[in-house]
């Protein structure tokens, strides 16, 4: 990656981000762990747990039947085996359900409390200070002044959210911003009126599982008319061990509001895999537009296989008003095994869905995403462009629907989904659902695969580059159409990884 | 994994509804018992089924067929123009009076009864054999239900090139008629074959034919399924491809309530070509679904799939197409279009079309679009005095041609057109 440090700082992009990417360089960066003293619920999932989870977050009644109703519901599902993964047996009874640092217990007063540990693990994923202060939870660390760039940052550390920032700056704009365990003491009519209405409790095997034990994840509420003045993030955090991180984030843009939302994750490198299953719901209503992107890159488990994140997500935004715009990007480098399909119910008259993904699997990684594109509205319209790059042993498939009910007459669906293979021991599937129930529609889907050309990387090599370098450049050539989509910052770190997560693929 | 009674339920009461097929040499009764079993195991198709997620099985399962009313019709058989060998089947049963002598220079016919029989046959390394090669990754119990039960058919050996076509047809003449058939086709190294097919068979038809196409073979296949509104009709097409061999399929569909034809190839040997094609046109109460798994098993073989569905008055149109590539099998070329004209809102498509590779050397496309007639070319047909339903036939003919070209004899291609022609008239009556 020697060319990055040549690199000119063009005006408007952060010092601190340029940092960041270099940094980046090398095999999986986030591998190492924090040891720090930690409260564990006790092993395992029970009623018990699921009320133990709730009384831990001082939630009011109605939330801790909320959850046990979806714990009911868990007990009579099944997991789901459609996908083309292939992964050992998960024991749910072998997982922590609740890990907080010890420290956390009560809010530190000022930086010197803060268990200088977390401090330490926030510096090295490269979080400014400023906001080390916050996420370590001092109190009136938000008073402080912010240096550079603005971007709100709630970071989930294992079970809990150890800090949002900017909470003050996005409240004067009438956004609110903060952790979902938060948002219930603070905010339960609207929590109460939003949750599960995306993603109903009992949607899906790991949907239900997260509704019975989610602990914490992001709340964001931008109300009618308003545009967010900054991005929001959510920084996720996997850091003790045999624990499963079960985060729930509920957007809600209201009437003509706009945000833009990035989240990312990491966690330590280690020899058993742990389980990672979230739910993400967006609520967009008349005239609102919600971009949400995705850096997802979970420990991927070693050359051998051994270890890694299981990625089981479940994210879908309803636009539910006329003219209502979502916006999907994600990047998937990371997890063992990722099982993941954002979804957008076009439910609104001339609403928009957009979903633009890259998903890079090498050594054992195995991933199954895609889209769900639910056409219920007149002249609603929806593109998908997916990218899977698939390396070393690995198997990567896209997996997507798009519907066209009766009623959606006079819509749109365009959808293009290309793979890349690089070496013949890995796989490359689609496997695309196309229901079109009206003929005023109209719906497109074209699909390739192909190698790396030789005569691109010819030129490349002749140009004095070397193989990786090459391949480099071919598959971000390859993935432009998805790193254009997303925001200039998180298009340079996409950028990185694509060739990180290349790594050792040829030769 | 135990069945769900459900389903195991269906399975009994279908099988109790038709008897087992006369005795036959000790080779085929180990085949029927070993597709008997599949069937047990397996269970017959359900509409909660992923495989049956578009189309509902229900009345291909059910104990006794549909009663589906004979299309009385002034048409002539599709093939009768060409010089052929023509053998009838009479809702499912052989009809020797209505048939040409079995018997052709290269080739050799027999009976499916007959072969089955004889003690020392070559049918015992096709019979149900390439049925069971097509049971996997997915279940195709239907067909095997066929091996078990089928007591008709044909047993055809090329040898060499036939100095005619085969002409399969298959008359409907009961209202309540169950016919089950199955053919088995061996060519030989170099040998040639065409076989036509055309009729509505019965009220209820499960066919499967089996093909072995030996390396430097060429087998061509062409079949129409006939207009009675009310048949239903599901066909499994097996075939296992050698070295340098072609296959080539190509069906015209008009109505019929059901039909669900699979197509299941596998190319084994290097170089070798396999295309599947298909033209449909649906008007009103008409479901089909084109179901085809081509497998590359070798090096530098070529697939096509081309299917093109004319749909209209609630019509429902359904495609699942698979191509798989095997680990190893470098510089394949796959190509799969599913398209579908929906001439009216009430009509309905459904695809399913897949890819899954395991090997890097391979250029694999698929593409697949759904919507209405094209405005600006119907526009340009009108404004040229073109009245509005011949405008519409011709943008329709247009949009079937290139599943049509695909037949690669031009006098079965231009009767397959005149066919069409004729079919889309007579709407306009």
């Amino acid at each position: 990656m020697a060319a990055l440090d040549d690199t000119q700082v063009k005006d408007g992009v952060d010092q601190e981000t340029v940092d960041a990417v270099r940094e980046m360089a090398g095999p999986y960066k986030h591998g190492w762990n924090t040891d720090i003293e930690m409260d564990y619920a006790p092993k395992g999932l029970t009623e018990d747990i699921v009320k133990l989870i709730s009384d831990k977050n001082e939630e009011p009644q109605w939330m801790t039947d909320w959850r046990l109703q979806a714990y009911e519901r868990w007990l009579q599902k099944k997991e789901p085996d459609w996908a083309m993964l292939d992964y050992p047996e998960v024991d749910f009874q072998e997982q922590y359900y609740y890990a907080r640092p010890k420290s956390m217990a009560e809010k530190p007063k000022s930086l010197d409390d803060v268990d200088p540990k977390i401090l330490e693990t926030y510096k090295k994923l490269g979080i400014p200070l400023k906001e080390q202060m916050v996420l370590a939870g001092v109190e009136g660390a938000d008073e402080a002044p912010a240096e550079g760039r603005k971007v709100a940052v709630d970071a989930v550390f294992d079970s809990v959210s150890v800090g949002t920032t900017f909470q003050k700056e996005l409240e004067s704009a009438g956004v609110i911003f903060c952790s979902i365990s938060e948002a219930i003491q603070k905010h339960p009519e609207l929590v109460k009126k939003y949750l599960g209405s995306v993603v109903p409790v009992s949607d899906n095997f790991y949907a239900t599982l997260n509704s019975a034990v989610f602990s914490d994840g992001s709340f964001v509420y931008v109300p009618p008319g308003v545009r967010c003045p900054m991005e929001l993030s959510t920084y996720f955090r996997i850091n003790a061990e045999n624990t499963g991180q079960f985060e729930r984030t509920l957007i809600i843009a209201d009437k003509g509001s706009y945000v833009s939302y990035l989240e990312g994750c990491t966690a330590p490198q280690r020899d058993e895999s742990q389980l990672h299953a979230a739910v993400v719901e967006i609520v967009v209503e008349e005239d609102a537009e919600v971009k949400y992107s995705t850096v997802q890159n979970w420990f991927p488990g070693n050359e051998d296989g051994t270890g890694g994140i299981y990625n089981f997500v479940t994210k879908r935004a309803d636009c539910r008003g006329d003219r209502a715009k979502v916006m999907w990007t994600q990047v998937e480098t990371g997890s063992a095994v990722t099982w993941k399909y954002p979804s957008c119910i076009l439910r609104g008259d001339d609403s928009q869905g957009e979903f633009y993904s890259i998903a890079i699997t090498n050594n054992y990684q195995q991933a199954d995403t895609g889209t769900k594109m639910v056409h219920l509205g007149k002249n609603t319209r929806s593109r998908i462009v997916s990218k899977g790059i698939s390396a070393g042993q690995a198997q990567n498939t896209y997996r997507g629907l798009v519907s066209m009910h009766p009623k959606a007459t006079n819509s749109r669906n365009y959808t293009q989904c290309d793979s890349l293979l690089i070496g013949d021991k890995c796989g490359a599937h689609t496997v695309p659902y196309i229901e079109v129930k009206n003929n005023s529609s109209r719906v497109e889907h074209e699909a390739t695969t192909s190698k790396v050309d030789d005569d691109q990387m010819f030129y490349c090599r002749q140009r004095g580059m070397d193989e990786e370098e090459a391949v480099a450049l071919v598959v971000n050539g390859f993935c432009k159409d998805v790193l254009q989509a997303l925001p200039m910052e998180f298009a340079m770190e996409a950028q990185q990884l694509v060739a990180i997560s290349l790594e050792g693929s040829v030769g | 994994m135990a069945l769900p009674q459900v389903k195991q339920d269906a399975t009994e009461a279908r099988l109790a509804a038709t008897d087992r097929p006369a005795k036959g040499a000790a080779w085929a009764e180990t085949a029927r018992d070993a597709a008997l079993s599949r069937v047990r195991s397996m269970g017959l198709p359900h509409r909660r089924d992923e495989y049956w997620k578009f189309t509902t099985p229900d009345s291909l399962v059910q104990p006794d067929a549909p009663a589906a009313a004979v299309h009385v019709s002034d048409e002539t058989n599709t093939f009768d123009e060409v010089e052929r060998l023509h053998i009838v089947f009479v809702d499912g049963v052989f009809d020797a009076s209505a048939s040409d002598e079995l018997a052709l220079e290269g080739v050799n016919i027999e009976r499916l009864a007959d072969a089955v029989s004889t003690d020392i046959h070559w049918a015992k390394d096709v019979y149900g054999v390439l049925e069971l090669r097509g049971q996997d990754p997915v279940a195709r119990p239907l067909a095997a239900l066929n091996t078990a039960l089928a007591s008709d058919g044909v047993v055809i050996h090329v040898t060499g090139k036939a100095s005619k076509p085969i002409n399969l047809v298959y008359h409907h003449t009961s209202d309540t008629s169950d016919a089950i058939l199955h053919h088995v086709i061996k060519l030989d190294q170099g040998a040639d074959l065409t076989v036509l097919e055309n009729g509505p068979a019965a009220a209820r038809f499960n066919k499967v034919m089996e093909v072995d196409v030996a390396d430097g073979a060429t087998f061509h296949h062409v079949r129409t399924q006939g207009r009675d509104h009310e048949r239903r009709a599901v066909t499994h097409l097996f075939a296992r491809l050698g070295e340098e061999s072609t296959f080539k399929s190509f069906t015209l569909t008009a109505n019929g309530a059901l039909t669900r034809n699979e197509c299941v190839v596998e190319l084994t040997g290097d170089n070798a070509a396999a295309h599947v094609a298909g033209a449909c046109v649906g008007d009103g109460d008409f479901l089909h679904d084109d179901t085809v798994f081509i497998t590359h098993d070798a090096v530098n073989c070529e697939s096509r799939q081309v299917f093109k569905k004319v749909l209209r008055n609630g019509a429902r149109g359904v495609f699942q197409g698979k191509i798989l590539v095997k680990p190893g099998a470098q510089k394949t070329d796959g190509y799969q279009i599913s398209q579908s004209l929906l001439l009216d809102g009430d009509s309905e498509f459904d695809a399913k079309p897949e890819l899954e590779i395991y090997a890097d050397d391979v250029a694999c496309s698929h593409g697949s679009t759904t919507g209405a007639i094209d405005e600006d070319g119907l526009f340009y047909l009108r404004a040229r005095g073109v009245p509005e339903d011949i405008a519409t036939n011709l943008m329709t003919l247009a949009f079937l041609a290139e599943a049509v070209e695909e037949i690669e004899d031009e006098s079965l291609r231009n009767i397959i057109v005149s066919r069409l022609e004729g079919w889309l008239d007579r709407r306009l009556g």
